[in-house]
């Protein structure tokens, strides 16, 4: 295989993954968010204290967690046909790779959350605030260098699933790899492949680590560098 | 033992007769894997309008929990509290969540906490117009008060720093800024100075009093040390398992025979050098501070007086001293000269006699 002939699908396959991976983390974030905050108020001693409802969306969460990623894209076939009207293709794919990583964000999110210094909660309190104002103007701003740490460890592990995506022929680096590089041989083409994943993964790692740093770094007297928190929450 | 109003006040300060901060009957039960700890068994706290109330007392003694109680971030187990006339026991509600009416309440009430809780993520301006937001102030009023509050505790060219980069009495300023952003009548304090160093400490203090004086602001505040209530304070209370064991104005507390609070405040050593010698605690306050009664009572009676130890200190304006004198002969020898010095108007403690006394009286 020449370079001609590889550069077209090397383009849609890069393509493919940025899309499914953009899309998929939008909703993850938006869903995981939202749920990892409920997961801290609802429990015990939580402004919002909810045994029960802790109890349920934690187990939900972790049922969500616990399936392969294959396994859950298969499952959740109906119900993709019901959003997207198929269960082939780049929109198809979005469906599970969003659905696997909402509880996956959502365990960052509360692992990031539940760092931030119950002082300052208690301190808006004292001042009158209510628990949607605490959300706002303290767990969210307090914890936002764990969080965008938490959405470069959930785009990473996004990239990775999307190579299962290319089963549902949603295309992707991970499905060129495979189809190409190990069904047909072509080496060349599948160390290429690789290059380009691990250097995408490295720039957002990248970028990811400098944001986390730079919005840390103002605050840098309460809890550990989120370099840290990443490989505990990866590990 | 609560001493009722009507008794009175340093002239210099701003105190008035109206309790702005009451508990009644205040109780507090913590409840942890079926067993019960009492961290408060019914307190009844006055703090009058405009002054500065120092609760002291050793960790775990309750004082924590009683400054949270009155602002309820702690629900009391029972009794009521009560700031500038409002029952805010009553606005609680049953559930843990704080209703509107009980958030509007805690606005007008300042609070500065021990490690500052300032938000990171905001810059010093930003932190202290956080309470304004959540007053629902509007962009331009915010940023003008904040301005000026930080004036007011001397940071206004601090404004666009972030907390990380302040010392910690820096940090303690912005605290009281914030807390007073909501025009508050009443400031809580939960061991403001615990975390700083002693000069950085006196500092705060220093803008506590003046705040107090200028914004006729009152001030509750808990400590664990002596000195706080010692260079502040216009009352204190002393709290052990849960309960004020003393309480009233500096003043009063010096004249109670046996007060625990005035021994802590001016601590005496020194023992009787023989068997048959008489330990006397003498207290000034006031105009006796002023009138040479030691030299008086050696040249009246022809004793030789030694001194064991003395203190004199100014305490919430008033000029104070203890002194430890010891007088040859044993106490009953010495009726007539102690006799000679409570006419001269001057606070008498025999230690190890009158407190025994006292304690039966007290029965």
């Amino acid at each position: 295989m020449t370079w001609s002939e590889m550069q077209p699908l090397l383009e849609q396959a890069c393509w493919d993954t940025l899309y499914m991976v953009g899309w998929s983390t939008l909703i993850a974030v938006v869903g995981g968010l939202p749920l990892g905050i409920l997961l801290v108020l609802t429990d015990r001693g939580g402004l919002l204290q909810n045994v029960v409802a802790n109890k349920v969306i934690g187990q939900i969460v972790n049922i969500a967690r616990s399936l392969p990623f294959i396994i859950l894209m298969v499952a959740l076939m109906t119900f993709t046909r019901w959003i997207t009207g198929t269960t082939i293709g780049r929109e198809a794919a979005i469906v599970p790779l969003a659905v696997g990583a909402i509880p996956f964000f959502a365990r960052l999110v509360e692992t990031a959350v539940r760092e931030v210094d119950h002082g300052l909660v208690e301190a808006v309190q004292a001042m009158g605030g209510n628990t949607w104002t605490i959300v706002r103007k303290v767990l969210v701003p307090e914890s936002l260098p764990s969080l965008i740490s938490s959405t470069t460890t959930t785009i990473v592990a996004l990239i990775g699933y999307s190579a299962m995506a290319g089963t549902v022929g949603a295309g992707g680096l991970g499905d060129i790899a495979i189809r190409y590089g190990y069904q047909r041989f072509e080496t060349g083409l599948m160390w290429i492949t690789v290059a380009i994943l691990a250097v995408v993964i490295s720039l957002i790692q990248f970028a990811g680590d400098y944001a986390a740093r730079s919005l840390h770094r103002r605050g840098a007297h309460s809890g550990p560098a989120p370099k840290l928190r990443l490989l505990k929450a990866a590990s | 033992m609560h001493l009722c109003p009507g008794t009175p006040t340093p002239a210099h300060s701003t105190v008035t007769e109206t309790h702005v901060i009451t508990t009644t009957d205040l109780t507090k039960v913590y409840r942890s894997r079926g067993r019960e700890v009492t961290a408060l068994d019914g307190v009844d706290l006055h703090v009058r309008e405009g002054e500065v109330y120092g609760v002291i007392g050793q960790s775990g003694a309750g004082k924590s929990s009683l400054i949270r109680c009155v602002n309820l971030l702690e629900r009391p187990t029972s009794g009521t509290v009560t700031v500038a006339g409002q029952d805010l026991t009553a606005l609680a509600g049953r559930g843990s969540r704080a209703g509107r009416e009980l958030r509007q309440a805690r606005s007008r009430i300042g609070m500065v906490f021990q490690h500052f809780n300032l938000l990171s993520s905001r810059t010093v301006q930003d932190n202290v117009e956080l309470p304004l937001e959540i007053l629902g102030k509007s962009g331009g009023e915010r940023s003008r008060k904040a301005l000026e509050l930080l004036d007011l505790v001397g940071l206004a060219d601090k404004a666009g720093a972030y907390p990380a980069q302040l010392s910690g009495g820096q940090k303690q300023r912005v605290g009281i800024a914030r807390a007073l952003a909501g025009d508050p009548k009443v400031l809580l304090s939960d061991e403001a100075t615990s975390a700083l160093d002693p000069e950085t400490t006196r500092s705060i203090l220093a803008l506590l009093r003046d705040l107090n004086r200028q914004l006729g602001l009152t001030v509750l505040l808990i400590t664990h040390e002596m000195d706080v209530v010692k260079s502040v304070c216009d009352s204190a209370a002393l709290m052990e398992n849960g309960r004020i064991v003393e309480s009233g104005t500096v003043s009063e507390l010096l004249a109670t025979p046996g007060s625990e609070l005035a021994a802590a405040l001016f601590p005496l050593d020194g023992e009787a050098s023989g068997e048959d010698r008489t330990v006397v605690d003498v207290t000034f306050q006031g105009e006796s501070a002023t009138q040479p009664v030691i030299s008086q009572l050696a040249r009246t009676y022809n004793i030789d007086i030694s001194i064991l130890g003395a203190a004199i200190d100014t305490v919430g304006g008033l000029q104070v001293g203890r002194m430890r004198i010891e007088l040859p002969g044993r106490y009953e020898d010495n009726v007539v000269p102690i006799g000679f010095l409570r006419e001269k108007g001057l606070q008498i403690d025999v230690p190890g006699r009158e407190s025994v006394l006292v304690k039966e009286g007290a029965k």
